[in-house]
């Protein structure tokens, strides 16, 4: 007795652990919809299926494990591509199930066909279309197993129609054998006793960390690392809740928006041990004068990030916590030397410590406008410890990054790579279907909440109590923030002239709405928003032009910073 | 600097627009390329000429390396080897014209694979560079059409890539 493709599928995600998936039907799904009708599996019906797969990425970002989404064929698929691209630029383990037309009809401009292997070959870790009923099983096998291991990203699997319905014995491998993908996990123990060495000979280390570090698990194991050493550890956006912005060795963000320690010190340093980073050129400015007078040490699993952009003195190819493990190891069996590094690096400590004394991040507080970054500052004073924060794109993602103190590993969930507008509301709701009971805040912009407002919908629906603030300027603030500073304050097309009224539209849906004019309000109404058991939609009407300092302007190196006052 | 890479890659559906795609997606530059089932037919093998300087190379060849269906890459530029391309060349001629043409195909040790009143097709193979010098030689005569398989290659010695 056979199953039919629809069940295989569903049998095989169950068996991959897969209890929640993210998803909008169709015709070339609906077989699937139908066997999910009575499937153990829940389904979160979101309004878009853009938004299906970041409530994925959100729901994979914050638990660790691989995010589903369906979407059916032709529109449905193709809404999908930007949710992908951006799991794809993050490295997110996520596996997206497209319908397809029936093979016979492939290639004839079927009703509701699109090429989706063809167009996410860029923007996927691999892709699959299922062309043999006898295929299926493995393939998912395979695309689980892609997607979560190495570095991780998206999978997308394109299932015909006719394979759907076609019937055949479920027998779902417990191996993968892929000749062409194997990845790297541990470290070469040559290359790390070199690391080892060229760490104790260091005056002047830092770490800086990227969002490999949390991919891998290795949060712990850095903490232990920086702590033993006494290094300085630099984050970048896709890291900040990878290390706890108030330990006294954090130097916060690096890069354009970095802060004024972090930057110096990366200037100034004779050691980066850049660990799960990837040298991004939002990270760098000027690529020749970063890390100018440093050697570098990079470790990452994916090869192809060590040496792209920055000349490197020492790679390692491996998986984080093993690579961090084993030099921990290495470090910790020459104790004396360690504490020989810890004095001989007291000076550099010292010399961080006044660069942030003189310039911490800042800005002017106001009594009468309400200051963006304060309100960042209250929620992150009125959140619980182990809140989740998602952001959308702009102004408002910089600020939270910069004034926020994350305390724990997977709770901000940003869009780094890509930089979608609309991540913010959809991956609130997957991280908060992944976690009920905590806390679960949105900080998002006037102009990015409109890209997925429609999410309202599913967060009502299911009882999701994400808390949304939006960081009203009205203004597309970031790009405004650009026009004034290098366009002679030509506001081309970022003036949000219909303001709207988020707090209807809030009710429209079923949510609660609250809106904040006034600064004595801003405290109160986050409270408001935490006690109220449903979601909420916080409008903060902020001081319209501030902008997000400091700042490293296009093709300056990360020295050259404009401070804020 | 130009680079001869050999590239191993599973026999399926899209794999070779995995590998162009790769190439213009990441402007990486690439001459010509050769693509045909190996002796494994659940294998293909590339042979791709492409150029950069050592870092573009270096990304070039982990770029390939990191596809899923990408099994073996191998630059040959450092090591030794042989290297050969196939080239169908239609030339025009004439009465006066065609002794020469049938000189310089001797002398390229060519061969002559049709024949109409106005024309030889030359079927020549060989490195790269004696391909451009029989082409150099018969372009007085006027050339109508020329098809090149672009260069494959193998390594000398007795070791074979695998995969
Ligand atoms: C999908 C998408 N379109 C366009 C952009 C370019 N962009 C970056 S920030 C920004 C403005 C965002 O405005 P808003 O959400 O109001 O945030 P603010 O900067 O005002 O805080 C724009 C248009 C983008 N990042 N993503
Ligand atoms: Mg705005």
């Amino acid at each position: 007795m056979g199953l039919t493709g629809s069940q295989i599928l569903l049998e095989s995600l169950t068996l991959e652990g897969v209890d929640t998936v993210f998803g909008y039907p169709g015709g070339a799904v609906i077989n699937i919809y139908d066997d999910l009708y009575e499937s153990s599996i829940n389904h979160v019906l979101t309004r878009h299926e853009q938004a299906a797969v970041h409530a994925a990425d959100g729901y994979a970002r914050c638990t660790g494990k691989v995010g589903v989404a369906i979407a059916t064929s032709g529109p449905g698929a193709t809404n999908t591509v930007t949710g992908i691209a951006t799991a794809y630029m993050d490295s997110i383990p996520m596996v997206v199930i497209t319908g397809q037309v029936p093979t016979p009809l492939i290639g004839n401009d079927a009703f509701q066909e699109a090429d989706m292997c063809g167009i996410t070959r860029p923007c996927t870790k691999h892709n699959f279309l299922v062309k043999d009923i006898r295929d299926l099983a493995k393939t998912i096998k395979e695309a689980f197993y892609i997607a979560r291991t190495g570095r991780p990203g998206p999978v997308l699997i394109d299932l015909p129609k006719d394979i759907q319905v076609a019937t055949h014995k479920f027998s779902y491998p417990d191996k993968v054998n892929l000749r062409g993908y194997k990845p790297t996990y541990s470290g070469n123990i040559r290359q790390i006793e070199k690391a080892a060495k060229m760490i104790l000979a260091a005056r002047k280390p830092v770490l800086y960390v990227g969002g490999g570090i949390t991919l891998s698990g290795a949060d712990d194991v850095l903490l232990k690392l920086a702590e033993q050493t006494q290094i300085p550890v630099t984050t970048t956006l896709m890291a900040m809740a990878a290390f706890p912005q108030r330990h006294p060795l954090a130097l916060g963000m690096l890069g354009m928006h970095g802060t004024f320690s972090a930057n110096m010190s990366v200037t100034e340093c004779d050691l980066l041990i850049a660990v799960g980073s990837r040298f991004d050129d939002r990270v760098t400015g000027r690529i020749d004068s970063f890390a100018e007078k440093a050697k570098v040490i990079h470790v990452d699993i994916d090869p192809t990030s060590i040496g792209k952009n920055v000349g490197v003195d020492l790679p390692i190819v491996g998986d984080l916590k093993d690579v961090l493990g084993k030099l921990q190891g290495c470090l910790g069996k020459k104790a004396e030397l360690v504490e020989d590094l810890v004095e001989a690096t007291k000076e550099w400590r010292t010399m961080i410590d006044e660069w942030k004394e003189r310039h911490p991040m800042t800005y002017r507080s106001s009594k009468s406008v309400i200051k963006p970054q304060y309100v960042i500052e209250k929620i992150s004073e009125l959140s619980d410890e182990n809140a989740i924060v998602t952001t959308e794109v702009g102004q408002h993602q910089m600020w939270a990054a910069q004034f926020f103190t994350f305390r724990q590993p997977k709770t901000f969930l940003t869009s780094g790579g890509l930089g979608t507008m609309g991540f913010g509301l959809p991956s609130a709701l997957g991280a908060q279907v992944a976690y009920p009971d905590r806390q679960v805040i949105d900080i998002s912009g006037d102009g990015s909440f409109q890209m997925n407002s429609q999410e309202l919908a599913t967060l009502v629906q299911y009882n999701l109590p994400v808390k949304i603030v939006i960081l009203n300027n009205n203004y597309l603030g970031m790009v405004r923030q650009w026009q004034q500073m290098f366009f002679e304050k030509r506001y081309s097309q970022t003036v949000m002239e219909l303001p709207i009224d988020f707090i209807k539209l809030a009710e429209a849906y079923g949510a609660t709405g609250l809106q904040a004019t006034k600064v004595d309000d801003v405290e109160s109404t986050i409270k408001q928003a935490l006690e109220i058991p449903g979601p909420v939609l916080m409008n903060f009407k902020v001081s319209r032009e501030e902008n997000v300092l400091p700042m490293v302007p296009a093709g300056k190196a990360i020295h050259e910073m404009v401070l804020a006052s | 600097m130009k680079h001869t890479i050999s590239v191993l890659v599973e026999n399926e559906f899209g794999v070779l627009s995995r590998i162009s795609g790769l190439f213009s997606g990441r402007g990486f530059n690439i001459e010509s390329l050769s693509v045909a089932p190996t002796i494994d037919s659940a294998l293909s093998r590339m042979t791709l000429v492409t150029r950069g300087d050592d870092q573009i190379l270096e990304q070039i060849t982990k770029q390939l390396n990191k596809l899923i269906s990408t099994i073996k890459v191998v630059d040959f530029t450092d090591g030794e080897y042989i290297e050969r391309e196939l080239a169908l060349i239609k030339v025009a001629t004439d009465a006066e014209s065609r002794a020469e043409a049938l000189r310089i195909v001797d002398i390229f040790r060519a061969k002559v694979i049709d024949v109409t009143p106005k024309s030889y097709t030359i079927e020549i193979t060989g490195a790269p560079a004696k391909i451009n010098g029989i082409l150099e030689l018969l372009r007085p005569m006027g050339i109508k059409e020329v098809v090149r398989s672009g260069p494959v290659v193998i390594g000398r010695g007795a070791k074979g890539v695998v995969g």
